[in-house]
């Protein structure tokens, strides 16, 4: 599962993502390797110290917490005591599949990033072809800047901006009032929140998300196209038969990459906009772990929530990437 | 040559013209989209050099300045909130991205090694934690266990190493001939030298654009802040101007401290906003399109590598 051995070496000469062989495992970690290695090595395993405390203590202790689920957790007996002494099992779990918010949270959750993807993801890939097809540098070089302006924006100040352009007397809030006759906060509304949230989304990210196709765009070898005018092909069928395919690597891993973070998708910027009017509609898996987390303190219960997306979203990604490596030979690991 | 019989006149001529109304389209369209994309930043910025009486009473996009005002930068300017939490950030920026930038360089280096045995396990481990975490409870609990909550460490520390920066700097050690760093050995170079000395300048275009995805990350980052920050005297600006903005009930502490200089503080407030958005974005957009290349570098390496 290294992501970080796999595939992607040569995107420059090809396009295509060569997959490298795994090397036989049997034999690797035998005493006298580990000793020559380790005899050889130190000095630079030395060096990655503080890489691997890092992660220890930022990633695989949080890990570790993750036992808090299964128990009542109270501080004084800390996570291993509160485990051996207050065990309770999948209660945590049982109690959230159970409650109300249950299902209201997985239908916010999986609507607010379905919709997110559905039209975010095509619109960027038809943005980099849109701008791929410019042939003045010039207005190329401007469109792309300006696009890109809205990404170096802080998400707390694009948040500000929202909030003020859907209050009352904001510019959208006004624009609506003349439109549907009531005057009203827009993020007071539940159902605008969907699409307030991905406009907004759309607003400062689509741009930025582009450079990466429109850089996958300029490796598609040119001599593919001449080979396609000669066969008399228009822009359209070149479009077709030679863009897409050229990019279809960056495309897929693209893909793979988020649907892989359809549930654990920016919770941040819900729990910047959102307020309890909304909740309806706003309130997603990640907010109420949130909430219920650090604003309530109930540690045990929300750490089962949250694993319960964790879980969802690990197994999306694998479920996504072994698909993928099925019927496309393209994988992120 | 085959085209000729397969396309005819007719149809080429045709498909040009169609060809020519789409690129007239496609301009148009792009102009359009450009447009969308600034025109809130010029609505905030012509805001607010604004007179502050006019702008209360407009409803619409401002996109003509009326009346210019300074008034609301030096109301920012001279808020002691803003001030501070500008402050902080410089210090959360410089110490997290120093930090975190000698440590993903020498530790990608290390990384990057093939003669290394336990390289592909470790490499193996720290991927995990991109697809899969702890979440933000148990991290909180141990940030207490540590007693890092409410000092600047716990801003610091848990956000130092990014794993994409991390291996958007092992693939590029990677690309580097070994016999470039052979040839170091045999001089007696140790494993720092090799670094700093021989390979760094080879991948600095990589160190450039880590360096800016850490400054951009810890610039922007609010949420660890607010959930491990009590203490206002540690308040990075992103938490400020969320008061600012966001929770702004008119009477948060941020914000009343700013208006209480003037008369007329109401009439004000929403001036304030706006120059408080131009401030704290100013260095970002500024900047940005000068390192852009550095971006579309990182972009690649980073997504269609890995």
């Amino acid at each position: 599962m290294a992501i970080a051995r796999a595939s992607f070496t040569t995107r420059q000469e090809t396009g295509k993502a060569v997959k490298s062989a795994r090397p036989a495992r049997e034999r690797k970690y035998t005493k006298e390797a580990i000793r020559k290695d380790l005899k050889r090595n130190w000095k630079r395993y030395l060096l990655i110290v503080p890489l691997i405390l890092f992660y220890v203590v930022f990633a695989y202790m949080p890990m570790g917490g993750i036992l808090m689920a299964f128990s009542d957790y109270k501080p004084k007996f800390g996570i291993f005591g509160s485990l051996i002494k207050r065990f309770v099992g999948l209660e945590n779990f049982t109690d959230f599949f159970g409650s109300f918010y249950f299902w209201r949270l997985m239908k916010n959750t999986i609507l607010l990033n379905g919709w997110s993807l559905l039209i975010s993801f095509p619109l960027t890939i038809i943005l980099a072809l849109l701008i791929n097809d410019i042939g003045n540098k010039y207005f190329k070089k401007t469109v792309q800047t300006l696009s890109y302006l809205p990404y170096f924006i802080s998400m707390v100040v694009v948040c500000g901006i929202v909030v003020d352009f859907c209050k009352t007397t904001g510019v959208l809030g006004t624009l609506m009032t003349m439109l549907t006759g009531k005057s009203q906060n827009l993020l007071g509304v539940a159902s605008y929140w969907r699409t307030i949230y991905i406009s907004s989304d759309l607003w400062q990210g689509l741009g930025f998300g582009t450079i990466l196709y429109i850089a996958a765009l300029s490796g598609v070898d040119k001599q593919q196209y001449e080979a396609a005018k000669i066969d008399g092909a228009g822009h359209w069928q070149q479009l077709i038969h030679v863009t897409l395919p050229g990019i279809s690597q960056t495309i897929i891993i693209m893909l793979i990459l988020r649907v892989g973070m359809l549930m654990a998708s920016s919770y941040e910027k819900t729990i910047l906009m959102y307020n309890s009017q909304i909740y309806d509609t706003a309130d997603i898996i990640a907010s109420y772990v949130y909430r219920k987390g650090l604003m309530d303190g109930d540690y045990s219960y929300s750490t089962a929530v949250g694993l319960f997306n964790s879980v969802i979203n690990l197994v999306l990604i694998m479920t996504t990437n072994k698909l993928s490596r099925k019927y496309t030979e393209t994988s992120l690991f | 040559m085959s085209s000729i019989a397969i396309t005819p006149k007719e149809n080429r001529i045709k498909s040009s013209f169609s060809r020519k109304a789409f690129v007239v389209f496609n301009y148009a369209l792009l102009t359009a989209l450009a447009i969308a994309f600034i025109l809130p930043v010029i609505h905030v910025l012509f805001s607010s050099i604004s007179d502050p009486y006019w702008l209360n009473t407009q409803s619409g996009l401002v996109l003509l300045p009326h009346g210019i005002n300074f008034t609301g930068y030096k109301l920012v300017f001279n808020n002691s909130d803003l001030v501070r939490g500008f402050l902080n950030t410089m210090i959360y920026v410089t110490a997290a991205t120093v930090l975190g930038l000698v440590v993903t360089i020498v530790s990608a280096y290390v990384l990057s090694r093939k003669d290394m045995l336990f390289v592909d396990a470790i490499m193996m481990l720290i991927s995990f934690t991109m697809i899969f975490g702890g979440g933000i409870v148990p991290s909180y609990i141990i940030m207490q266990k540590l007693g890092l909550l409410n000092t600047r460490w716990a801003v610091i520390l848990p956000a130092c190493i990014s794993t994409y920066n991390l291996i958007i700097m092992r693939t590029a050690f990677q690309t580097v001939p070994p016999a470039l760093e052979e040839s170091a050995r045999l001089d007696g170079a140790g494993d720092l030298t090799v670094i700093f000395q021989v390979l760094l300048p080879l991948v600095k275009a990589s160190a450039a654009t880590i360096a800016l995805y850490y400054i951009i990350q810890h610039w922007n980052s609010w949420f660890q802040a607010s959930m491990y920050l009590q203490n206002r005297e540690l308040f990075p600006l992103q938490l400020v101007l969320r008061e600012i903005l966001i929770v702004n009930d008119s009477n948060t502490a941020a914000s009343m401290s700013a208006l209480d200089a003037v008369s007329d503080a109401n009439a004000y407030k929403q001036l304030v906003k706006y120059a408080v958005i131009i401030v704290s974005s100013a260095p970002m957009l500024v900047v940005y399109p000068f390192v852009m290349k550095y971006f579309e570098s990182g972009v690649m390496v980073g997504a269609v590598k890995g």
